[in-house]
């Protein structure tokens, strides 16, 4: 048995572990990679169907080929092509200066009724919050949402993911007032506004306040897109 | 109390009665959370409704009892002066794994414990079970020790998540209990209450069973 007190034995035991650990990590990291990244976008899509309720579709992936429509358009309304919709990383977009950004918007056709669904990001109380939110034919009237998060509380912030009724609040809200945009408030205080406002969470102020905010933010950045459709 | 009760060399059925104490003592004379204080931040955070608090407690049941029989393993062998950054090192790249893995092979699942995967590395019980059993004691009783503790943290981690669901919500797993006029307490939903209720269990367990405090 060596000197477990001597540097010699402390320095090459720690080395060689560091070694293992690192090379069993990496490989489980890269081996993995492709598989995840796979996971995220069927999940993305998922997301995607949710907001028109679509997500009980036995098949996810077929059913989104079919019936969604994908395109990309800049801050001022213009179509941006050769860019895929799902592959867009909003985290990265975020950082780009406005007029740079790609705005994904996927559209759903149900026998001429189109819905558009817009992505959101932004922030919650810990960390990144985002959503889809699908418009009805008026590009006015909120027809449904689905938030996810990566890192909220459970039971607190992460129920604007997992408490469906939080998110079936915001069926029928509309977006203008009056061809003003005002977005949808998540309001801890009396509903003052029914048309534009929903209840927050309870002891999640943080993160209801951060729904808010990513609504405002990022559904304003597509209001050239929505008045050149109208 | 356990540590000083599974000492002995000979060889012993697998689960002996010591073995069998090593389980059943976590959950109450040697309670984690009530009589360790230990992985409280953790209890105060997860326990605002029994679905996700009896998630984690499978997840800490899983990393306790492997990581204390990694390191039961390894015990002869770990130098003394870094055995802590070696405990962390193992801790820390077994939760990797399973996130990891998790995220490949079952999504869904990942997606719900997302949180606590990362949390489950900070929780000092898993430390405190390294150190003070498997550093010193054989794989297998390291390994049942794992279970038991983690089975005491969830056991506690379930009893504190129910009142807070129930009072705060007026809801268990999920369901409606109160009916319809009851308030929500908004204080059982911060983490603050969770302290006190931990405070009421402790001062309850230890009025029925007065060996408890002299310990600490």
């Amino acid at each position: 048995m060596p000197n477990l007190n001597s540097n010699n034995y402390t320095v090459i035991y720690v080395t060689i572990m560091t070694v293992i650990v690192a090379v069993c990590l990496a490989l489980a990291a890269t081996g993995l990679r492709e598989k995840q990244a796979y996971n995220v976008e069927l999940s993305n899509k998922k997301d995607i169907l949710k907001a028109v309720n679509l997500d009980d579709a036995p098949d996810i992936e077929a059913t989104f080929d079919q019936s969604i429509e994908k395109l990309v358009v800049d801050v001022n309304g213009n179509v941006v092509d050769g860019v895929d919709a799902l592959k867009i990383d909003l985290k990265k977009e975020s950082k780009k200066p406005v007029e740079e950004r790609n705005l994904p918007v996927f559209i759903y056709n149900n026998d001429g009724n189109k819905s558009y669904i817009l992505p959101v990001r932004g922030f919650g109380l810990w960390d990144a919050i985002w959503g889809y939110v699908a418009l009805g034919n008026d590009l006015n009237t909120v027809q449904g949402v689905a938030f996810d998060h990566t890192a909220e509380t459970p039971g607190l912030g992460a129920e604007i993911k997992d408490n469906p009724s939080f998110g079936k609040q915001f069926e029928g809200k509309k977006i203008f007032d009056e061809g003003e945009f005002v977005s949808v408030e998540v309001t801890k205080n009396a509903i003052t506004e029914p048309e534009h406002q929903v209840a927050s969470i309870s002891g999640a102020t943080m993160t209801s306040d951060g729904v808010s905010n990513m609504l405002k933010k990022d559904l304003g950045s597509y209001l050239a897109y929505i008045k050149s459709l109208k | 109390m356990a540590e000083t009760a599974t000492k002995q060399e000979e060889k012993e059925a697998l689960f002996s009665k010591n073995n069998r104490r090593l389980l059943t003592d976590p959950l109450d004379d040697n309670n984690p959370i009530t009589v360790q204080v230990l992985g409280i931040c953790s209890a105060l955070a997860v326990t605002v409704a029994i679905k996700p608090a009896f998630v984690m407690s499978i997840a800490v049941v899983a990393v306790t009892a492997f990581a204390n029989l990694a390191i039961s393993l390894m015990r002869n062998g770990i130098p003394p002066r870094v055995r802590m950054i070696v405990e962390l090192v193992v801790i820390a790249s077994l939760v990797i794994l399973v996130d990891q893995i998790l995220k490949a092979f079952s999504f869904d699942m990942w997606k719900q414990l997302s949180v606590y995967i990362g949390l489950i590395i900070t929780n000092c019980i898993v430390m405190g079970r390294l150190e003070a059993y498997a550093m010193a004691n054989k794989p297998w009783p390291s390994f049942l020790d794992g279970i038991g503790n983690g089975l005491g943290y969830g056991a506690l981690l379930i009893i504190v998540a129910a009142c807070r669901e129930l009072f705060g919500k007026g809801s268990l797993m999920g369901f409606q209990i109160m009916p319809d006029s009851y308030v929500g307490n908004g204080l059982m939903l911060l983490p603050a209450s969770a302290m006190f209720l931990i405070g009421i269990i402790i001062w309850i367990q230890r009025s029925r069973n007065t060996k408890l405090i002299d310990i600490s």
